[in-house]
């Protein structure tokens, strides 16, 4: 671990009792990465960027905030009108649970588009979902703070799906709300484990940049490095690519911050709770929504929470699920039409999941879950014996060594 | 490769402020709001207006219970000198605090103090107004969908109902409202307009949009400030992701 000599003294000093600077060089300059990462590598980084940004302005959302049934929608008002630049605080970081999840969701459809989840990289995937999970779970709770009508209700729905549990549910519900129905206690657990996972996403964040310098990254020809030339430190290369991709982000972000901070809420949450009015259409955040869209689409409450866990829980069995020996969907024609079939399949959950009830829509529904289901139970290990893949390059640098590219880069340059 | 990329993330990012500047949605038919686009601004002037609006007609039932009477002055206020906004506060009464008797006598409202609200409860509020509650106004604009849109199609959208319709007592026909049937009386009609005293030639269409305005105003009181920080904070971050390409590029200059 400290191979690395450090040209200070001090630093010496430290590292030699308790290396620090070994772990950081490990984990920057010190870090081959291949060097053919193309864009969709940013996300990670982001992600990581917009963990930190909810876990600052929840901080000091929470120091203004009052998790009190009858004082927590004024408290958010208060926080809008009159804590210095809380609006900027509250649209932060209401808007950046949707940048975060957005910015999440591209990161695992990278993953199972270039095969990020095959050996040896299963615990970081596995880590990686943990994450996602944990998100949910965060966001869900976090929507119910502003305590208006769709916080309330939101949380009324979602949380007797344990109902279903067969004999325990109505026990469990009556549990988890601290009362026989959604109310203050509610409102305090929620704040309580609101401010705790993200701390835990943290350290299971931990964990998958761990479980990453361990097992290394993936990279889009999903072949391993062979050697020095294929790979570059992490730091400065990836360092200032990152830098690039946040500021994109920033840019994309502080646009709906600033200019369009409601685009992602709905207007029924500036209603205070009422547990005497049901709004006419309840609707979890778009984030949560395709899960939500399967959960409508099966007729029968008990299956439709089991399918909706089974959508989740799947996803850790995709290692398995996958057999192909190719990692990257680059070199598997096949797989790629089913992988964008499958993207546009989640967008289609995402929409049937806003839209109010109709015949229609619970037809698309079921057509969708049932895709959802497909992909990962039938085509992906059916693709692995089925599928004619393409040719691997024989390393990373070959397919840019080729003298026929070099000389076109040459050509280029001039 | 890497520049068709960062092409497709400029215009992406160009697209959807070209698709979500004039936020919230313009309808054909609704009127050109002074605050929409990332260089809105409130008006002062119709602010005011509007709050003569809300003073004079909707506060006779609607509260407004987020806002203090201070917040009708100063920087993000409506433009009212100090004197005007103790005035205003000064003509409703609040319970002051126990005396030395420990009895609890009215007092005039103060700046400091929330907008008083014209019942003593909800129950008072909707035994005044035919069994309905006439909601709080604080957060009405955000609340609805379509925003001001919304309030002001509602404002304009009392219309003889058509011949099948049969309206109850206590209810008037609305074209806007979800049910066609509401418990609010037209607030703003032709023979009951408010003389500005700005001077401002009064129709319903003007006082509906002025009304508008203000509620606007009174549910995101920071939207001046929102549109200026925002456009210093996209252009630094515009030129900072430039540098960092600029950057990225030299850095990555030696990697084949």
């Amino acid at each position: 671990m400290t191979d690395h000599a450090f040209k200070n003294g001090a630093v010496r000093w430290i590292d030699s009792r308790l290396p620090v600077f070994s772990i950081l060089y490990h984990s920057t300059s010190g870090y081959p990465t291949p060097k053919n990462l193309n864009y969709w590598w940013n996300f990670g980084s982001l992600a990581l960027f917009m963990l930190v940004v909810m876990v600052l302005t929840g901080i000091f959302l929470a120091m203004n905030y009052t998790p009190e049934s009858t004082m927590a929608f004024n408290s958010v008002e208060r926080i809008m009108r009159d804590v210095d630049y809380g609006w900027l605080l509250r649209y932060m970081h209401a808007n950046g649970a949707s940048f975060f999840f957005f910015v999440v969701y591209v990161h695992i459809f990278r993953g199972l588009y270039y095969g990020s989840y095959k050996a040896p990289r299963e615990l970081l995937w596995w880590l990686g979902l943990i994450i996602y999970i944990l998100m949910m779970a965060t966001a869900f709770m976090g929507y119910v703070l502003p305590w208006g009508q769709m916080s309330f209700w939101g949380a009324t729905v979602i949380t007797n799906l344990f109902s279903a549990i067969p004999w325990v549910g109505n026990a469990i519900t009556t549990w988890l709300w601290g009362g026989f129905a959604v109310g203050n206690p509610t409102l305090n657990r929620f704040f309580s484990l609101h401010y705790l996972l993200p701390f835990v996403i943290f350290a299971v964040v931990g964990l998958h940049l761990w479980a990453l310098h361990t097992s290394k990254s993936s990279n889009p020809l999903g072949i391993d490095p062979k050697g020095p030339q294929d790979t570059i430190p992490f730091h400065p290369y990836y360092t200032v690519k990152d830098l690039f991709g946040v500021g994109i982000l920033v840019c994309v972000y502080a646009f709906f911050v600033f200019f369009a901070p409601n685009f992602f809420g709905e207007p029924d949450n500036y209603i205070p709770a009422n547990p005497l009015v049901t709004p006419n259409h309840i609707v979890p955040e778009w984030y949560l929504v395709a899960f939500y869209a399967m959960l409508r689409s099966i007729p029968n409450k008990l299956a439709g929470v089991l399918v909706l866990a089974a959508a989740l829980l799947i996803l850790f069995l995709v290692p398995f699920l996958d057999t192909s020996r190719v990692r990257s969907g680059k070199f598997r024609p096949v797989y790629k039409q089913f992988f964008f079939l499958f993207l546009i399949d989640f967008g289609v959950l995402i929409y049937v999941g806003m839209q109010e009830v109709s015949d229609t829509m619970v037809v698309i529904g079921r057509v969708a879950t049932a895709y959802y289901f497909l992909f990962f139970l039938v085509i992906m290990p059916l693709l692995g014996w089925f599928e004619k893949t393409k040719p691997l390059p024989i390393s990373i640098s070959a397919p840019v060594l080729k003298p026929e590219n070099a000389q076109v880069k040459k050509q280029e340059k001039a | 490769m890497r520049t068709a990329l960062v092409a497709a993330a400029a215009a992406f990012a160009a697209s959807t402020l070209v698709a979500l500047a004039p936020l919230p949605s313009q309808a054909a038919d609704s009127p050109n709001w002074s605050w929409t686009g990332i260089f809105g601004k409130y008006d002062p002037a119709q602010l005011q207006r509007g709050f003569q609006v809300y003073h004079d007609v909707c506060s006779n039932c609607h509260s407004l219970s987020l806002l203090y009477y201070r917040n009708l002055g100063g920087d993000g206020g409506i433009g009212l000198s100090d004197d005007d906004v103790k005035k205003f506060a000064a003509e409703k009464q609040v319970p002051d605090e126990p005396n030395d008797q420990g009895d609890v006598k009215p007092r005039a409202a103060r700046p400091s103090d929330h907008f008083v609200a014209p019942f003593p409860n909800n129950n008072a509020a909707r035994a005044a107004n035919g069994g309905a509650l006439p909601p709080d106004l604080s957060l009405i604009v955000k609340a609805r969908e379509g925003g001001p849109n919304y309030v002001y199609d509602i404002l304009t959208g009392f219309t003889d109902p058509p011949k099948d319709v049969k309206v109850p007592d206590g209810k008037y026909y609305n074209k806007t409202f979800a049910g066609n049937l509401i418990s609010m009386p037209p607030p703003i009609t032709k023979d009951s307009l408010v003389t500005y005293a700005d001077g401002t030639k009064n129709s319903v269409e003007q006082e509906s949009q002025d009304i508008v305005a203000f509620l606007n105003w009174a549910a995101e009181p920071e939207l001046n400030v929102r549109h200026n920080l925002g456009i210093k904070v996209l252009i630094f971050a515009g030129i900072l992701t430039l540098l960092a390409y600029a950057v990225k590029r030299k850095i990555w200059a030696d990697v084949h």
